[in-house]
């Protein structure tokens, strides 16, 4: 028997209940990551990246919940789970690192508080147990003298500084999965460098399996073993990360592509996507893209399937690029 | 800290020397005391004799510079009522008011943070709407009818409580004190729970304004991301970062309450400093109002200070550092 997967995602569908209608943030995305491999997801603002990421952790807040859908973590499905269970695995075996390092540690309680308690909220073991552990989890993360730093308080820590410090927290209990929501969106580009460099090495070292939220595609070409660009609540396209940037399938990635600055292209204008993302309260029928795609044809009506056009390549589109496209 | 002290104190000098000017001058503009002080029958050289001994023949600025000479040493001036110090009066009163206002405190936490609590984190449960709704009658009813009401139903129907006075007292410290005895604590819970009324609605406002603003943080999120308990997430990291507001709010509270609990110690007729400052307007008892205003200016600034301390301390972003 080979063992399954590290997560598993299928047809997850996870809709918010608002008074102004039924919004459909995640509908039907399904993805699989392997141990010790990166998943890129990538998307706009609104596509659902995050509320996925969310739905994996069982925290997504009223009005929402999921509705459908399987979350199969090393076999077990998540979304079965008690609360209890959930909170057993939540930053034990899954951990989430925020986009906004200013935000996500309490600015009224120490680190050593913030990190001792996610130590003991797992393991028993003795306070200077759990203190010695975060000292080395700082540590690991590249922060010089923790042993002083553990005793300070997130307002005297950089941007940079305070994102290492929730990371260190995420790899307490060294997790099977950690999703990280645009990590590196708020830090300067150097600060992102080492900190991508730092979650590649962990990944290849430990096998944790890492889900790297962003809207940057620059990000996901270096670190990403595979990819999956979604786009209004759905993945339109998946596949090996390089094969997927070179040669893009759905004209939706095609035109992520084109929008990223490139040094080949000086002069020219760069290539927008007209129009912008459709509200999810009333999404049109069929391609949600339908509208700002330059192929779209009365076909696209339809709702597209999930095909796979070439082996490992899937995409959401009925007239996919499989001719040779210049990407960038 | 030391620094920072200093320069509060500097402040608090300023603060108390403007204030009585402008009390001395308030004082003076409301009213001739003498009209009410000396009887009518008292003839022309009477007259003039008292409002001498009074000292209230010399001009305003004459009067001040007596007065404030006076109180540099220790001595507000002497009640033209009762013949005795000013300070004296208002501290013989002042232990009444002060377990008055610290025992309506301490109930407005004590029902106000777990409701507050409560409504914030179960924002549309019937509860909470039934305690919003009660918060905005704690907020509108007006003291004196609330008083009186309670006085029917909890010491004339039901006769449970005792309805006026300080009932039994114990001397600790040269002051009496009414809460270290069963008797003198009946007779406290009702006043007491009457002041309170306001603050409860007013912590409750707070907390859950707080808590509604503190949930939907990154922070409580990331704290639930790394598994704590519910209990660990709203104890420790919610409730830290919500008590800021309320204790700025709950000190300046206290101070008003201690300095204007007048409508219901005359409803309960608690002897305390409220009562005696209302019949000092009354007889335009000058040196007792001044003394009394005084002292309220340096109790606020007093508990201004604590509050800016205690906050040093719940939030370490305004550690009270020498940086000038």
């Amino acid at each position: 028997m080979t063992t399954p997967p590290t997560l598993e995602v299928r047809n997850l569908r996870t809709h918010f209940f608002t008074r102004a209608g039924v919004v459909k943030a995640v509908d039907d995305v399904s993805f699989t990551v392997d141990r010790g491999k990166v998943l890129g997801l990538v998307g706009e603002s609104g596509s659902g990246k995050s509320v996925t990421g969310f739905s994996i952790i069982g925290l997504v807040d009223p009005p929402g919940r999921i509705v459908e859908g399987q979350i199969l973590f090393q076999g077990r499905d998540l979304t079965k789970l008690s609360e209890e269970e959930m909170r057993d695995l939540r930053g034990n075996r899954i951990a989430m690192i925020f986009q906004d390092p200013m935000m996500t540690l309490n600015p009224v309680l120490r680190i050593d508080t913030q990190m001792i308690e996610t130590v003991l909220a797992h393991q028993k073991v003795s306070r200077e147990e759990a203190r010695q552990r975060a000292r080395d989890a700082l540590g690991q993360v590249g922060i010089p003298s923790p042993d002083e730093r553990l005793k300070a308080y997130p307002h005297q820590f950089s941007g940079g500084m305070r994102q290492r410090v929730a990371i260190a927290i995420a790899l307490l209990h060294k997790p099977d999965l950690i999703i990280a929501d645009e990590p590196t969106t708020a830090l300067d580009v150097t600060i992102q460098g080492q900190i991508l460099a730092e979650a590649q090495k962990l990944c290849a070292e430990s096998g944790t399996a890492l889900i790297w939220i962003t809207h940057d595609l620059s990000v996901v070409a270096g670190l990403a073993d595979d990819i999956a660009v979604m786009y209004a609540g759905k993945v339109v396209e998946e596949g090996p990360v390089a094969e997927v940037l070179d040669a893009p399938l759905h004209p939706y990635t095609l035109g992520l592509i084109g929008s990223v600055p490139s040094r080949n292209r000086r002069g020219e204008p760069l290539r927008q996507i007209p129009g912008m993302t459709p509200s999810l309260l009333n999404l049109p029928a069929g391609c949600a893209f339908r509208s700002r795609c330059p192929r779209a044809e009365p076909r696209c009506a339809e709702p597209p399937p999930m095909a796979e056009y070439r082996p490992g390549r899937f995409a959401r589109c009925i007239h996919p690029h499989l001719e040779e496209v210049a990407a960038a | 800290m030391t620094v920072f002290l200093l320069r509060r104190l500097l402040q608090a000098i300023g603060v108390v020397f403007a204030m009585s000017v402008l009390v001395f001058i308030g004082v003076y503009a409301i009213g001739d005391p003498v009209e009410i002080l000396i009887s009518p029958d008292a003839d022309q050289i009477e007259r003039e004799r008292a409002i001498e001994a009074l000292g209230l023949n010399l001009p305003l600025w004459r009067q001040y510079l007596v007065f404030l000479g006076n109180a540099l040493q220790g001595d507000l001036g002497r009640s033209f009522v009762f013949n005795e110090p000013a300070l004296q009066l208002i501290l013989q009163r002042m232990p009444a008011t002060l377990e008055l206002a610290f025992g309506a405190m301490f109930i407005a936490i004590l029902l106000g943070l777990p409701l507050g609590l409560y409504a914030g984190l179960r924002p549309n449960s019937i509860g909470s709407k039934v305690i919003m709704a009660g918060s905005i009658l704690g907020f509108s009813l007006p003291t004196f009818w609330v008083g009186l009401m309670l006085i029917m139903v909890f010491a004339v129907q039901l006769g449970w409580l005792p309805s006026t006075g300080r009932g039994e007292t114990v001397e600790v410290l040269g002051m009496r004190w009414s809460f270290l005895t069963w008797n003198g604590l009946q007779h406290l819970l009702m006043p007491a729970f009457n002041l309170a009324l306001f603050k409860i609605s007013l912590v409750i406002r707070l907390t859950r304004a707080g808590v509604r603003e503190t949930v939907l943080m990154d922070y409580v999120k990331f704290a639930r991301a790394k598994g704590l308990s519910p209990s660990r997430v709203t104890f420790v990291h919610v409730f830290k970062n919500i008590l800021i507001p309320v204790v700025t709010v709950v000190g300046l509270e206290l101070g008003s309450t201690i300095a204007f609990s007048v409508v219901t110690e005359s409803v309960f007729a608690w002897p305390g400093m409220g009562k005696l400052i209302i019949d000092s307007i009354n007889v335009l008892d000058r040196p007792v109002i001044v003394a009394y205003l005084m002292m309220i200016v340096l109790m606020f600034i007093t508990i201004n200070l604590i509050v800016d301390v205690t906050y040093s301390v719940l939030d370490p972003r305004v550690r009270l550092e020498s940086k000038a």
